[in-house]
């Protein structure tokens, strides 16, 4: 487990942050420039902070009180960088096996070849990180830092840097590694469809506080969603059970208020399936329309309206289940279907716009 | 060619001299490198113009200069004396330090460079990984500059080559201890009939500079395969 509680001002920054986290992914979301990276370097012990206390496990990092500041490398933190960092010069042997020197056989919580099987970089191993693709890279990374027996797991945007199909490709592992090892793990990222897929619990960051902190679901949910920007306004809509249709590719997923159908083919794993559904694509209907193409209505109840001066407001519809899904929809349209709170409405949703690529398995 | 035992005496002096220069001077070059690039401290600029003075003063004033302090009777000169029992003025490790104080400044800039340009959290990779700063200096720092450091010594191993003012002002002209390569070549050209003896020496000397060149830069093209970035 983690506790920080930490304060920083800069010239034109200030941090403040106190939360603690303990085994499983814990991301910091937020924008660019909210202090998110900043929060990584304090906890490894890069930067200072003005005052404060950061302890991993009981055993205390910095406490400005009493005038602790452990070095880095005496914290024993895996540290992920967004563009991996391996040593130039040496092999990815030699960079997996770097942290290696400063542990000892019996503080090594993971061995060698289970970080191979674990990442699948058995092939990789006498190859010149030059010579890797940026998935490949981060997969040793990430190797590299689980063999230095970390305490605790920091990971700065690991995925950012990677197009679509590295990141379908290096999640899974991602997932591995939460899944199997018994390991605070702070992840950075202001991508809602990666968070969705891999946090157990969001810490939404702005301005160098953390703005709201829970499950996926609440924090980047509807009702607290970042800023007034409508495309950036989603709901995430927990899902089980899915089930594919090899004719037509698609997979249907259940929902208390119905079945979601989205592209591709996702499999079976454990753990529910969260759907990252944006507001802008959700239709409204009073009825449950006939003759559309769409696939998916799911019936709920206006529980409320937000933005109502602009063009654009926002339907909050409370789905069977409890979840809520925000729709956005012109004023006019509110208007003219004469649309309260209570009221009974149909929301769908177009297959298509859910974005299934790091969620699909590839054929 | 038909070298002459004194020809050979010159090269090999030239030689030796040259290598004991760079090689004495590349700790101290990475050290003045290192603080330069990476640490702020009140004198720093002081520092950077006092390394540099050998590359823009006259090249007899740094022999002057040297010859006052490293003499036997300069403060420098008569303490390593007493101590150790180290002489410099009018030996041959006098004309060595004189090239080391000639090339150091090139050096020092090449390594400089080169630690400027390499990406620092490579260094803070090393450092969450558990190494000690020492330890990341060793084995990150140090590979990734070699390319830097190998610029900075071969120049320094040309200016030790070439290095003629300060020398024969420091440590004069002696056949067999000090007399290098330049000094025998101004030697000759100071006497009748000893044109045929300069080009011979001319030639030698262009001979070694390409050579020097040459191996370095085969030697510079697989470090900087090595040490490559990603981008």
């Amino acid at each position: 487990m983690i506790e920080i509680d930490v304060a920083l001002t800069r010239a034109n920054f200030a941090l403040q942050v106190d939360f603690t986290a303990g085994n499983g992914i814990t991301a910091l979301f937020g924008e660019s420039g909210a202090g998110k990276s900043t929060v990584l370097h304090l906890a490894a012990g890069l930067i200072r902070p003005d005052r404060g206390r950061i302890a991993v496990n009981g055993s205390v990092f910095t406490d400005t009180q009493s005038r602790i500041f452990l070095p880095p490398h005496q914290r024993r933190v895996g540290y992920v960088f967004q563009d991996a960092l391996l040593f130039p010069h040496l092999n990815v042997r030699q960079n997996l096996l770097y942290g290696r020197w400063f542990t000892r056989p019996a503080e090594g919580a993971v061995s060698l070849d289970q970080v191979i099987s674990l990442l699948g970089i058995q092939h990789l191993l006498d190859r010149r990180p030059t010579t890797l693709s940026g998935g490949e890279r981060q997969r040793v990374a990430i190797g590299r830092a689980l063999l230095a027996a970390p305490r605790l797991l920091l990971m700065d945007e690991p995925l950012a840097a990677l197009d679509i199909e590295r990141k379908r490709e290096i999640i899974p592992y991602i997932q591995k590694l939460r899944d199997e090892l018994d390991l605070p793990i702070l992840y950075v990222s202001h991508a809602i469809e990666e968070v969705a897929r891999l946090a157990d619990r969001v810490i939404l960051m702005a301005d160098g506080k953390v703005v709201s902190d829970g499950p996926p679901q609440q924090v980047l949910g509807p009702k607290a969603g970042p800023g007034d920007d409508r495309f950036a306004r989603i709901s995430i809509l927990t899902t089980k059970d899915p089930s594919y249709d090899p004719t037509y590719q698609l997979t249907e997923v259940s929902h208390p208020a119905g079945r979601i159908t989205l592209p591709g083919r996702i499999a079976a794993g454990e753990g529910p399936i969260r759907l990252v559904i944006r507001a802008t694509d959700v239709t409204l209907a009073l009825t449950k329309p006939r003759e559309l193409s769409i696939r998916t209505a799911l019936p709920g109840k206006v529980e409320g309206f937000s933005e109502p001066a602009g063009a654009v407001v926002m339907v909050e519809v409370r789905l069977a289940g409890g979840e809520i899904l925000a729709a956005a929809v012109t004023r006019k349209a509110v208007d003219e279907l004469g649309l309260g709170v209570g009221d009974q409405v149909h929301c769908l949703v177009k297959s298509v716009s859910i974005d299934d690529r790091l969620m699909a398995v590839k054929d | 060619m038909g070298l002459s035992e004194e020809d050979w005496t010159a090269i090999l002096l030239s030689l030796r001299v040259a290598s004991v220069a760079t090689l004495a001077s590349l700790p101290v070059g990475i050290g003045l490198a290192y603080l330069l690039a990476r640490c702020r401290f009140p004198g720093r600029t002081l520092l950077d113009g006092i390394i540099h003075l050998p590359l823009v003063m006259p090249p007899v004033v740094t022999g002057y200069l040297l010859l006052l302090s490293f003499g036997r009777k300069g403060p420098i000169g008569a303490f390593l004396d007493q101590c150790c029992g180290i002489v410099f003025s009018f030996r041959w490790t006098g004309a060595a330090l004189a090239a080391a104080v000639m090339g150091l400044p090139l050096m020092v800039r090449a390594i400089r460079l080169t630690l400027e340009n390499l990406d620092r959290r490579l260094e803070q990779a090393a450092g969450t990984l558990g190494a000690r700063p020492l330890f990341v200096f060793a084995t990150v720092t140090l590979p990734l500059a070699a390319p830097g450091i190998l610029a900075g010594s071969i120049l320094s191993f040309a200016k030790a080559l070439g290095e003629f003012g300060a020398t024969i002002t420091f440590v004069s002209n002696i056949p067999g201890e000090t007399r290098t390569i330049p000094a025998a070549i101004y030697t000759f050209t100071q006497v009748p009939d000893g044109d045929a003896n300069a080009l011979r020496l001319t030639a030698v000397s262009i001979l070694i500079s390409l050579v020097a060149l040459i191996a370095s830069e085969i030697l510079a093209r697989r470090l900087n395969r090595q040490v490559a970035s990603f981008s």
